[in-house]
């Protein structure tokens, strides 16, 4: 049975992620016999590349994906390079995790109430300053995208910083850092040359990850983008939603071309890799004591403050807007605070609740199960076996979302699952299970081998040793996967709406329909809402490996990681 | 790996290519109902779940259609689940992907609230159940001469293939407590904005309140308004648009942002007033005013008021998808939706705020009684406070107008 569980589970991923992409190519070349296309043709892509401001679409994604996960990256490998192993560190490393259970358009809608030429830091500028209007400037949806990137970082340092610090225990940093330290080394230097190269391979594929994310977002990028034009992503799902059902066909080139562009900016990444490792491979070895850093040790820890901060503090102004009465510029408060909008959302808050339940639940056991089956069957049979196409695992998140989607609705419908809850489930499973593999694979090939040998040699069956001992052993790795698939299947909504037909009402398709109403309250309170189960999910992920190895210090030691 | 994928490929080319074409109908088809027997449609109904389709972005509209389906739940045993979209293209992209798989009964979408654009390129593509609009009860009491619109889904005959649900037309709102005077026509709001730079906007096309805008602005300048109600490729269009584009050569570095970003629909430019970003702003609606003042998102010094010389009207409309599951409970919910008690709640603007279609001389005394003393609304535009109605141009004006400005002002960088 264990045998199977990788093979099945990257069936299932792959499965749907081409049969979506076949059902998004084959449109692309003109074949889609509902609309009467039959015969293979280019002209799809001819209108494509016929589209006013193509160009600019194409380099606001490459560019501004590459941009964003740069930065990202940097100030988290700047961060951990500067504080790893101090008091601030762990208080970061308190203050990032929740953040992780904000969805990224909670966290988006957030920042712009903040920084608008309407939001509340210009407002206080407005008190000192005397302005009874906003100024007539183009802080979010600014041409160059800077907006954008700002939302992307903020909050993709959160998930970057827990990745890595999943990593960091397998490259034995302090003792490294002690050894950096007695060679005369700066903190932030040698943890620069000796520990990055460890922690960095580990990294890479959360990064890639992200870099796909950054460079095909939709939601983030409608709030924060510039429109004129937008990134290619959105533009996308505006031809896809034309009544003219005609660019469907248009619609699926561009899809293609996204994954072209996400490709591209993976190539660019990987070459950059080498050249900054090739680089850094004369550096580490230069000896450089670098030894006065606290300059950039303070930047680096502003850096992540500010990143915080942001996403705190937008969340403060989604809160106040959510019991706002009128609240004109330049106040700085609402003139009347009123519960009115919570009080009349309460039954619809109940049910969608449940129902984000009902999915999320079997996608995060389900997700769970499948990837502890293909870590133990790894430790069984002895690694070597399927390390390499486990990497497969994470083609959903390298895809972009908006390549297959549409195609996938298509697949489900023929196999005449669409609306049912499985089909519903399995379209989540496709995105949970990657990250359920990111965050628990890590914990499970670091636990310390000897365990499961010693329970062995006492005469446990394998399948005991693992009941008994490895599982106990990762509770809290495990918890805090099942938090991380949770807070995936909260925040899908496109999955949820086009395989569910639109008949499973969760938080998420709540949120996004009412947002479109544009009401700031109502954004307010279902952005807020969108964060309770993840935030809950998480929560219990800290909480009760406390309580149940309240009698073990030990377990306790262990369960850190 | 390559010759499994090609199989795929092929067995996935041949199932859409045969499910296109198939005839065989699957066992839990809904038979299309007998309009004209109504008996026969109420017991067909009975039982079903309606899932209609439609937008989810207004609280009070979807408070409405809850009540509307707990009333024939209660009345036709017809159960209705609103399935909430931001976009009503979500729905006509659904009928068209399970028309794709070969789904052409049991599909999903029972009901889609809809009109203009949309409704023309589901009846051009045969997505539409029909005709059945004209032969439901309630249809009688509607005002096929007074508002003919109700008929002609910008300029498109309606042919019985969607029910008419509610009146829209464009008025502008601003805040008394900033502007004395305001603009009442397109050559004034130039003017206007000669002296006032920056301090009005548009949604970005092809966002349906933009490209209204657009319309608004070609209807009036354009010599011969009649030629807007031919199909464009049937006239000198070029000709006809190019009092637009000479119009909007002189508006667009006037604008908000100078033209350079643009809110992305009538929300966000409501949204844009009430931060005092802009000064004048319009919906398709002063009934939506009145209710945004109610829910704190306008100051209650805004009003509403329309141009001069009239500004555009048109209706919107209940269809069915040719592959309906419940298709008799879509018929029996919509001629609900069409009944004075229905119409009457929903130009309420304690519920909603929208103009009705129906025809008050066709109404009992007492419903024309009910509707004469509603209170509108304090932003609300009273219907003799309204002017002209001014026909929608023909939809392929709207495709060509929004294309072109597209590659005018839609790429600034």
């Amino acid at each position: 049975m264990l045998r199977f569980a990788p093979i099945l589970t990257i069936v299932l991923m792959i499965g749907p992620v081409s049969a979506g992409l076949i059902g998004t190519v084959l449109p692309a070349f003109g074949i889609l016999p509902a609309l009467g296309g039959t015969t293979p043709s280019l002209d799809p892509w001819q209108a494509l590349f016929a589209q006013p401001g193509l160009g600019a679409s194409i380099r606001l994604s490459f560019v501004n994906g590459l941009i964003a996960t740069a930065i990202s990256v940097a100030i988290v490998m700047l961060f951990c390079a500067a504080w790893q192993g101090t008091r601030i560190f762990r208080a970061m490393q308190r203050v990032l995790s929740p953040i992780l259970s904000v969805p990224h358009a909670t966290a988006a809608f957030g920042l712009a109430f903040l920084i608008a030429p309407s939001g509340w830091i210009v407002r206080l500028v407005a008190q000192f300053a005397g302005w009874d209007r906003p100024p007539d400037i183009a802080i979010i949806h600014d041409p160059w995208g800077m907006a954008l990137i700002a939302g992307l970082v903020a909050k993709e340092i959160p998930f970057l910083f827990l990745m890595t610090l999943s990593a960091l225990p397998q490259a034995d940093t302090d003792r490294t850092a002690q050894v950096t330290a007695t060679l005369g080394y700066g903190k932030t230097a040698g943890w620069f040359k000796a520990t990055l190269p460890r922690v960095y391979p580990q990294i890479r594929l959360p990064v890639l990850a992200v870099l796909a994310y950054s460079t095909s977002v939709v939601d983030v990028a409608i709030i924060l983008a510039p429109t004129t034009p937008a990134p290619l992503a959105v533009r996308i799902l505006g031809w896809l939603s034309d009544p003219d059902l005609g660019l469907r066909f248009m619609a699926s080139s561009a899809a293609v071309l996204q994954l072209l562009i996400v490709i591209a900016a993976m190539v660019v990444w990987i070459a950059g890799e080498r050249i900054i490792g090739a680089l850094g491979h004369h550096w580490a070895e230069d000896g450089h004591r670098f030894r006065k850093d606290s300059a950039v040790r303070g930047a680096s820890a502003l850096l992540a403050l500010v990143a915080a901060g942001a996403v705190v503090l937008g969340l403060v102004v989604l809160l106040v807007w959510s019991v706002a009465g009128f609240w004109a510029f330049p106040d700085l408060l609402p003139r009347g605070f009123s519960l009115r909008l919570w009080a009349r959302e309460l039954d619809a808050i109940g049910s969608s609740l449940t129902t984000t339940l009902l999915i999320g639940i079997p996608a995060v056991l389900v997700a769970v199960t499948l990837v502890l089956g293909c870590l133990e069957n790894e430790v069984r049979t002895g690694k070597a076996a399927g390390r390499r196409a486990m990497l497969l695992i994470y083609l959903p998140l390298l895809v972009p979302q908006i390549s297959f989607m549409f195609g996938l609705q298509v697949f489900f419908t023929l196999l005449g699952l669409e609306r049912t809850l499985l089909s519903v489930v399995l379209g989540h499973l496709v995105f949970v299970a990657p990250y359920v593999f990111l965050s628990l694979s890590e914990p499970f090939r670091a636990l310390d081998p000897r365990y499961g040998q010693t329970a062995l040699c006492l005469g446990a069956s394998p399948a005991r040793t693992f009941w008994l001992v490895r599982l106990p052993l990762l509770t809290r790795a495990v918890l805090t996967a099942a938090a991380v698939g949770l807070a995936v299947t909260v925040g899908q909504y496109l999955p949820t709406l086009l395989i569910g037909a639109g008949r499973f009402a969760t938080v998420t398709t709540e949120a996004v329909a009412l947002a479109s109403g544009g009401d700031r309250r109502m954004i307010g309170i279902y952005g807020l809402l969108q964060m309770v189960l993840p935030f809950v999910g998480f929560a219990l992920a800290l909480l009760l490996p406390a309580v149940l190895f309240r009698n073990r210090r030990g377990m306790g030691a262990q369960n850190k990681g | 790996m390559r010759s499994r994928m090609r199989t795929f490929v092929s067995a996935l080319a041949l199932a859409t290519g045969i499910a296109a074409t198939s005839l065989s109908t699957p066992a839990f088809a809904d038979p299309a109902p007998d309009v004209g027997n109504w008996q026969s449609v109420l017991d067909q109904a009975r039982g079903q779940t309606v899932y209609w389709h439609a937008w989810g972005g207004e609280p009070r509209i979807n408070d409405y259609i809850a009540w509307a389906g707990e009333q024939v739940r209660e009345r036709y045993g017809v159960e209705v689940v609103q399935v909430k979209l931001t976009d009503t293209a979500d729905a006509v992209t659904r009928v068209l992907s399970e028309k794709t798989a070969g789904v052409d009964d049991g599909g999903a979408v029972d009901m889609i609230w809809i009109n203009g654009e949309n409704f023309a390129a589901m009846k051009r593509n045969d997505l539409l159940f029909g005709p059945w609009a004209e032969q439901t009860p309630n249809f009688a009491y509607v005002d096929v001469e007074g508002k003919p619109t109700v008929v002609n889904d910008f300029t498109v005959p309606t042919d019985g293939l969607e029910a008419p649900w509610g009146m829209a037309q464009v008025s502008f709102y601003y805040d008394t407590a900033k502007l004395d005077e305001v603009p009442k026509s397109a050559q004034e709001l130039l003017e206007w904005l000669v002296k006032h730079p920056g301090r009005f906007t548009y949604p970005q096309p092809p966002n349906y309140m933009g490209s209204t805008f657009l319309k608004q602005i070609l209807t009036e300048l354009v010599e011969d308004p009649s030629v807007l109600q031919q199909p464009a490729d049937e006239t000198d269009a070029q000709a006809t648009l190019a009092p637009l584009w000479g119009y909007l050569e002189d508006l667009q570095p006037l604008l908000w942002r100078d033209g350079q970003a643009y809110p992305q629909n009538g929300a966000s430019m409501r949204t844009l007033l009430a931060d005092n970003e802009v000064d004048i702003a319009f919906s398709f609606s002063s009934g939506e005013v009145s209710s945004a003042i109610e829910a704190f998102e306008l100051p209650d010094t805004v009003r509403s008021y329309v141009f001069e010389n009239g500004t555009l009207g048109n209706t919107n409309f209940v269809a069915i998808p040719y592959n309906a599951s419940a298709k008799a409970g879509a018929v029996v919910l919509a001629d609900f939706l069409m009944s004075p008690e229905a119409q009457l709640r929903k130009q309420d603007p304690q519920y909603w705020g929208a103009d009705t279609v129906l025809a008050m001389d066709k109404l009992p005394k007492d419903m024309q009684e009910a509707f004469a003393n509603l209170d509108l609304g304090i932003a609300s535009l009273a219907p003799s406070e309204r002017g002209t109605v001014l026909p929608e141009p023909h939809p392929s004006w709207m495709s060509l107008v929004e294309t072109e400005w597209q590659k005018r002002y839609g790429v600034v960088q």
